[in-house]
């Protein structure tokens, strides 16, 4: 076996990553793969039954464990940047993977299905509280989209500086202007922290 | 090579004591700066005689990272939880067989130049 090394084999990327959150099947991991270079991978995280997360793999030989399972994609942006994309998962009690996935993150996409607003609550809840930036993003299901902008943005109570656009998670061009409006709060977030 | 199915899966083992099995049940803690999307590469040419001392998985995991991959690629392609891949990659680190991105810059928030770097390329997808 040969490993070829080429001239820049002391160097890695920068990664930077972005949060695709919202409740369960609000077109989560559609949006991730509209977008990614590569078809989504996924990976998983092992837990103890009591929903702890191992980090250490002492201890756990004969203990039930549990695995949640993360998709992601990847877009190349240069030599020097990868961009990720991390759906969440859908079930709300893995918190801690909430955490370890917004960690440094540019910001989340909040997706939500106006049938089911209350399924993206949580979401919304923990990104508001950690100060993360985030967009709400309405995945227009059927075509047809029931409810105006103002009216998702008042039923979800949202503070009037977080964007709300609608999207359809299964278009690329789609899923492009809402990771673009997303980097472009996020940037704005900085500026006004910077003042 | 023997095929992947040969030594990440086993039917008895189960996803337990599989993961368990595959990093020799050693309970070293994995090195700290290894998120999911810390970026990692394989160090160096490394000769066949360097590899005699690795077991099967650290030579799998070296070949998959050829070229600058994340932590949670590497876990993907080889099909393996997280935790796994961090205490081998933490294995490969140690020897130096692996160079992983700089710590400094992995928690940090990206700044307006990276956002920007990060705006033009997804334009331009
Ligand atoms: N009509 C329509 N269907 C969509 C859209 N986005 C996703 N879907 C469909 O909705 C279903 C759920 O989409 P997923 O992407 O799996 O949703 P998810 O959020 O990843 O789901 P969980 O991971 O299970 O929480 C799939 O059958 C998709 O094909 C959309 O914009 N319009
Ligand atoms: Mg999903």
């Amino acid at each position: 076996m040969v490993f070829v090394a080429s001239d820049d084999a002391l160097t890695v990327p920068t990664a930077v990553k972005i949060v695709i959150a919202g409740g369960f099947g609000t077109g989560k991991t559609t949006m991730v793969g509209s977008v990614s270079e590569i078809p989504p991978l996924r990976t998983e995280e092992l837990l103890t039954e009591a929903g702890v997360h191992v980090d250490d793999l002492a201890g756990i030989e004969g203990k039930e464990t549990t695995t949640v399972a993360l998709d992601f994609g990847r877009i190349t942006i240069s030599p020097q940047i990868v961009l990720y994309l991390f759906g969440t998962p859908g079930q709300n009690r893995f918190w801690f993977m909430w955490d370890e996935l917004a960690h440094g993150a540019i910001g989340a996409v909040v997706l939500v299905d106006t049938r089911r607003l209350d399924a993206s609550f949580p979401s919304i809840d923990f990104f508001e509280h950690r100060r993360i930036p985030f967009v709400v993003a309405v995945n227009c299901f059927d075509g047809a989209q029931a409810y105006t902008v103002d009216e998702v943005r008042g039923a979800l109570d949202l503070d009037p500086a977080i964007p709300v656009v609608l999207c359809d998670a299964r278009d690329r061009e789609s899923s492009k202007s809402t990771l673009i409006g997303l980097i472009r709060h996020s940037m704005s977030r900085l500026e006004h922290a910077a003042r | 090579m023997s095929s992947r199915e040969d030594w990440w899966y086993d039917e008895a083992a189960g996803p337990l004591v599989r993961p368990y099995a595959m990093v020799r049940g050693r309970t070293r803690p994995v090195t700290r700066e290894l998120h999911l999307v810390t970026q990692v590469r394989a160090a160096r040419q490394t000769q066949t005689a360097d590899l005699t001392s690795l077991n099967v998985e650290h030579r799998e995991l070296l070949e998959v990272c050829r070229k600058p991959l994340s932590v949670a690629e590497v876990a993907a392609y080889l099909d393996v939880p997280l935790i796994v891949v961090k205490v081998l990659l933490s294995d490969l680190i140690e020897r130096g067989d692996v160079i992983v991105q700089d710590v400094s810059r992995i928690s940090e928030i990206p700044d307006r130049d990276l956002l920007q770097a990060v705006l033009d390329g997804v334009r331009g997808i």
